[in-house]
């Protein structure tokens, strides 16, 4: 099994540092569910609620947003820069050390 | 007053295959949904996405398992209160339940299954902490009789198709001014809508406020100013009659969480062995509810709406015996003629 490590700073700034799959076809909100963090995935994983919504805090480089990603991030609250929907983006070797920031909840 | 054998909140998947499965037991069933089109999330959130693990279909479109689930259920008549919330389910001394609706559609059974998913959809609103003082008093999240803007002043917020449609709507001859502030230099919507956009824009008729949010709302009473921080040209001020923050729609539990249900995390408790929850008569089945082990799945929710029907069956009539029959053995599905 190979597997990253990540942190998530939850919404009262603690961090959370997370031994991450990268072989289980996991998300950000997933691995954020399966640590119990305060993080409701209320649609499944379809970009289709904001509730995973979170800020990248590191440098790495993501995938581009689709199109999909994008509408729905057009109908959410607190949107900076680096907004992202943590469903979007999948565990890979090269989110080695990533930092994400869980944005608002009802965002 | 409407009456049937079980009144289904929610018309989801899991609502509309419990009509099929009471239907089975000369069950009539009556369903109320507060979208007003049948299929729920599949119908309003994802028709056009395709769902992988109904058992039998390799891959169906949402929409068109609802529209199946429809076809299905029609030899059995199921009636429909739809565009309508359950605001209230009261028992009464016989032990049946009266649910009344935002509407005041009053509906009586033996017993009611709550369907209801996630909840109840309803206007996503931005967080600015003013912002309930001033619903429907300059705010509306709904557009629902555009002569209400007629040479007024609007600004619309949000980037989807809604916002665009009455953004050329308003603009063109109804209201005074129309601004449109959107968080980003392009537009989602329909290729259609955003030509049209930049037309009337480009025209004058509309007054276009990109890369932009609405932050602060003031007024009198009613509302009268909106603060809007742009990303380059920093915050400015905008008077107008009415806002509308067009932001699409999210699942709330809604008033279910006052009717003296056992919740926790949203989801109704319920016994495994028929999907009852804690008050007799009312059963809670898909999505909404929860129990050690529970998948949010279709196919769950349909096996749940099957085991739950029998025990209706017993409430429904306490001293009618019930045999278990293979659809295989009717001989075709006998259903309801009216």
């Amino acid at each position: 099994m190979s597997s990253i490590t990540i942190t998530v700073i939850d919404r009262e700034d603690q961090p959370h540092v997370l031994d991450a799959p990268t072989d289980m076809n996991m998300n950000l909100m997933e691995i954020c569910k399966a640590y119990e963090l305060p993080v409701k995935g209320t649609c499944g994983g379809m970009a289709m609620c904001a509730s995973c919504h979170c800020y990248i805090e590191s440098e790495h480089e993501l995938k581009e947003a689709t199109d999909d990603e994008e509408d729905m991030l057009d109908q959410a609250f607190f949107v900076e820069d680096n907004s992202r929907l943590g469903c979007q983006i999948y565990l890979q070797d090269e989110l080695e050390g990533l930092v994400i920031r869980l944005a608002e909840e009802g965002s | 007053m409407i009456e049937t054998d079980i009144i289904i909140i929610g018309a989801g998947p899991c609502g509309l295959f419990t009509v099929f499965e009471a239907g089975l037991l000369k069950l009539r069933c009556h369903l109320i949904d507060a979208l007003p089109i049948p299929g729920g999330q599949c119908a309003e959130i994802y028709p056009k996405k395709p769902i992988y693990d109904i058992p039998g279909l390799p891959s169906i479109l949402a929409g068109d398992l609802v529209d199946n689930l429809m076809e299905q259920i029609a030899p059995f008549n199921p009636g429909f209160t739809l565009g309508e919330r359950v605001e209230q389910v009261a028992k009464q001394e016989d032990g049946s339940f009266l649910v009344t609706s935002s509407d005041g559609t009053i509906h009586k059974a033996p017993v009611v299954a709550i369907a209801g998913g996630l909840g109840c959809f309803e206007p996503r609103k931005p967080p600015i902490e003013n912002i309930t003082e001033f619903e429907n008093k300059g705010i509306d999240y709904i557009v629902k009789d555009p002569e209400k803007y007629r040479d007024k002043d609007v600004v619309i917020s949000g980037g989807g198709d809604s916002a665009l449609d009455w953004s050329i709507f308003l603009a063109d001859g109804v209201a005074k001014s129309v601004s449109l502030v959107h968080r980003r230099s392009s537009f989602r919507g329909h290729p259609d809508s955003v030509d049209k956009v930049m037309g009337l824009s480009q025209a004058g008729k509309l007054n276009l406020i990109t890369e932009a949010e609405v932050k602060q709302i003031s007024g009198n009473g009613s509302l009268k100013t909106l603060g809007i921080k742009h990303k380059k040209q920093g915050e400015m001020s905008v008077n107008t009659d009415y806002w509308l923050p067009l932001f699409g729609l999210s699942p709330s539990l809604g008033p279910i969480a006052n009717w003296g249900l056992n919740i926790t995390k949203n989801a109704i408790e319920v016994n495994t062995f028929d999907y009852s929850t804690n008050i007799d008569g009312i059963f809670a089945i898909g999505d909404i509810n929860t129990y050690p082990g529970k998948l949010k799945l279709i196919l769950c929710g349909f096996h749940e709406a099957t085991l739950m029907v029998q025990s209706a069956f017993k409430i429904v009539y306490p001293d009618k015996k019930l045999s278990f029959k293979y659809t295989t053995v009717m001989g075709g599905i006998a259903g309801f003629s009216e």
